[in-house]
């Protein structure tokens, strides 16, 4: 039954979600399940951006029906049981540069392929990167940059993460509008990701995970 | 005998036009996206740039008359906004260099939901009251009083009834912000103005002044944010096309204006959510081309040359293209495969772009000169193409830069 559910989310039935998700609970279902609903729905959604089918207003409206779901569901929550991560996976747009909507669609994938993902935000120091990595203890890390002063602000950062004795314990990658490989090399970055799919492919030959 | 500027203009004139006819050129023109590169260029501060319109114009003189391009980029809109006007009305859309952003960093957009999904109701019946009395007062903290003006259609009842509002304190500082931003606003045009004409005079022609924007773009950039936009596509597709028809013939009056009192007929529209990867074919023909389309047969009828820059790719949405009136737009691409669009839209389109700035940055001379070749043997074949950055030059390597621009001049004659 809550495949109705899974049905409304993928299929981008906006009006019908809460819904369904409110006759579910109404049942008596365990909210615990109608969160793995969802989550499987996210996956489906995740594939098919990954495929080509879906883009960014798919993606964006299918956040917007997890978080009213979620809303809906958290005071039945009993535990809080999230499920197994993948690994950790740090995320940020560099120094002087502002822009979020690469960054945050790299942030939506990975978390829906189960990579436990801190984000950072935009501009985002060197020292700050370091810091995470420190705290958080990742075995990824992900630049994001639309500009082109975002060269140097790459190469500031994986120099500073290498000049904190760090660079060994993570992998780093780099995209975004005006990265290309060119920037991965004079970064000393690990990897060029062209898309919010390669960052999640890179991540998993890094870390492993389903 | 050296060519007097008078005829350095013209040429460079005709190389441009030749090539986006698709006739054959003398040689592949050749055309820089200076944007902040000035700066950079001849050590300057780029705050000083957003404060300073005499400064920066000198750098941008400087910078054109040492690279010698057939054109140069607009210095308009979206390119450095003077920071004092920005200041006085205290604009919440813009970090600029010291303000929001390190003092050598260029200017940033942020984007927001200005206006509210269920605020297009109001903007269609409308349009200039809300933008008057709900966006602009939302989107620049210092016009907030301008939210208590009364509805621009009381104004059928004459003047008489707007008079005391305007002594409302709110009202009142809000007059007194714009007047604070139009003298220098006011000195920005002029010394643009003369800029312009001077390089004119000097043998530079500008590849545009105007710059005109995509119906969507015009919305999911300044009035509901790209989230907003992107979820009216499941949520009220018919008030987002509706928005679009509204806004088109003030996009259309606007540009045509703007094109005509600048007396270049070239125009720039930098195109950004229609791009691969962010909506669907379908979505595309729905919610973006059609309006990207009239604007662009709009501008063409009224004599003007629309340069659609594409920014990220276009590789997925190449035929639409064939539809643009031939020889009467240029197309400049970013991303996009120019291999490929040869193919696809060469014999109706010139096409412009595509050289990684990436390889103007960080890269060597080799790899510029081989690139470069390749795209005047490929794409330059016959005609129809101008030699152009992906990206603006903004942090591009001079000499890097040098080396690129000598070598087309070079290797480009026809």
């Amino acid at each position: 039954m809550t495949n109705k559910l899974i049905d409304a989310i993928t299929g981008m039935q906006d009006e019908q979600v809460l819904t369904i998700a409110r006759e579910i609970m109404e049942s008596g279902a365990d909210p615990m399940a109608i969160l793995d609903d969802c989550r499987t729905a996210m996956e489906v959604v995740g594939q098919r951006f990954g495929a080509g089918e879906y883009f960014l207003p798919e993606l964006i409206l299918a956040g917007e029906m997890m978080r009213q779901v979620s809303e809906l569901i958290k005071p039945r929550l009993t535990k809080d049981s999230g499920p197994k991560k993948n690994g950790k996976v740090v995320v940020g747009t560099v120094k002087g540069d502002i822009h979020d909507i690469g960054k945050d669609i790299v942030v939506f994938m990975l978390d829906i392929a189960g990579f436990d993902v801190t984000d950072l935000g935009v501009d985002v120091p060197a020292e700050k990167f370091v810091e995470a990595i420190t705290v958080v203890k990742p075995q990824v890390v992900a630049l994001s940059a639309l500009l082109t002063l975002a060269f140097d602000s790459m190469k500031a950062t994986v120099d500073a993460i290498k000049e904190a004795g760090l660079r060994d314990s993570v992998k780093i990658m780099v995209g975004g509008g005006a990265i290309d490989d060119s920037v991965r090399v004079f970064s000393g970055a690990d990897a060029y990701g062209a898309d919010a799919m390669a960052a999640v492919t890179l991540s998993k030959k890094w870390i492993g995970g389903s | 005998m050296p060519k007097t500027p008078a005829e350095l203009l013209d040429e460079r004139n005709k190389r441009i036009n030749d090539a986006i006819a698709l006739k054959t050129p003398d040689r592949v023109p050749i055309a820089m996206l200076q944007q902040v590169f000035p700066a950079r260029y001849t050590g300057m501060v780029l705050e000083e740039a957003f404060t300073d319109p005499d400064k920066w114009l000198a750098a941008n003189e400087k910078t054109i008359v040492d690279f010698e391009p057939d054109m140069f980029f607009s210095l308009g809109a979206g390119v450095i906004i003077p920071g004092r006007v920005l200041e006085a009305l205290g604009s919440k859309q813009f970090l600029w260099p010291g303000h929001g952003v390190g003092s050598n960093t260029p200017h940033q957009y942020v984007e927001g939901e200005y206006m509210k999904a269920e605020e297009y109701d109001a903007f269609l019946d409308d349009p200039s009251d809300f933008l008057i009395r709900t966006y602009i007062p939302r989107s620049n903290s210092a016009l907030e009083g301008l939210s208590m003006l009364p509805p621009l259609k009381s104004l059928a009842f004459g003047a008489a009834g707007l008079t005391p509002l305007l002594l409302a304190p709110p009202v009142a500082a809000a007059m007194a912000a714009l007047n604070k931003a139009a003298p220098e606003a006011a000195r920005w045009h002029a010394a643009y103005d003369g800029f312009y004409k001077k390089m004119e005079e000097i043998g530079f022609p500008a590849l545009n002044v105007a710059v005109s924007i995509a119906p969507f773009d015009l919305i999911s950039d300044l009035l509901r944010g790209m989230r907003g936009s992107m979820l009216d596509m499941y949520r009220c597709p018919e008030k987002l096309l509706a928005a679009q028809e509204k806004l088109l013939p003030f996009i259309i009056e606007m540009t045509i204006g703007k094109a005509h009192m600048s007396k270049n007929p070239r125009v720039v529209i930098p195109l950004h959510r229609g791009a691969d990867g962010f909506m669907s074919i379908k979505q595309f023909e729905k919610f973006y081309w059609p309006g990207l389309k009239k604007l662009i047969f709009a501008l063409v009828d009224a004599g003007l040359t629309p340069i659609p820059f594409f920014e990220g790719s276009y590789d997925q949405r190449l035929e639409y293209l064939r539809e643009f009136p031939k020889g009467k737009v240029l197309c400049w691409f970013d991303r996009t495969d120019l291999f490929k669009a040869k193919e696809v839209i060469g014999d109706v389109l010139c096409i412009a772009g595509n050289l990684p700035i990436s390889i103007l940055q960080i890269g060597t001379k080799d790899q510029i000169k081989e690139y470069t070749k390749k795209l005047i043997d490929v794409v330059g074949k016959d005609g129809g193409y101008i030699m152009g950055s992906n990206a603006p030059l903004d942090t591009a390597n001079p000499e890097l830069v040098k080396v690129w621009m000598d070598h087309t001049k070079e290797y480009g004659v026809y």
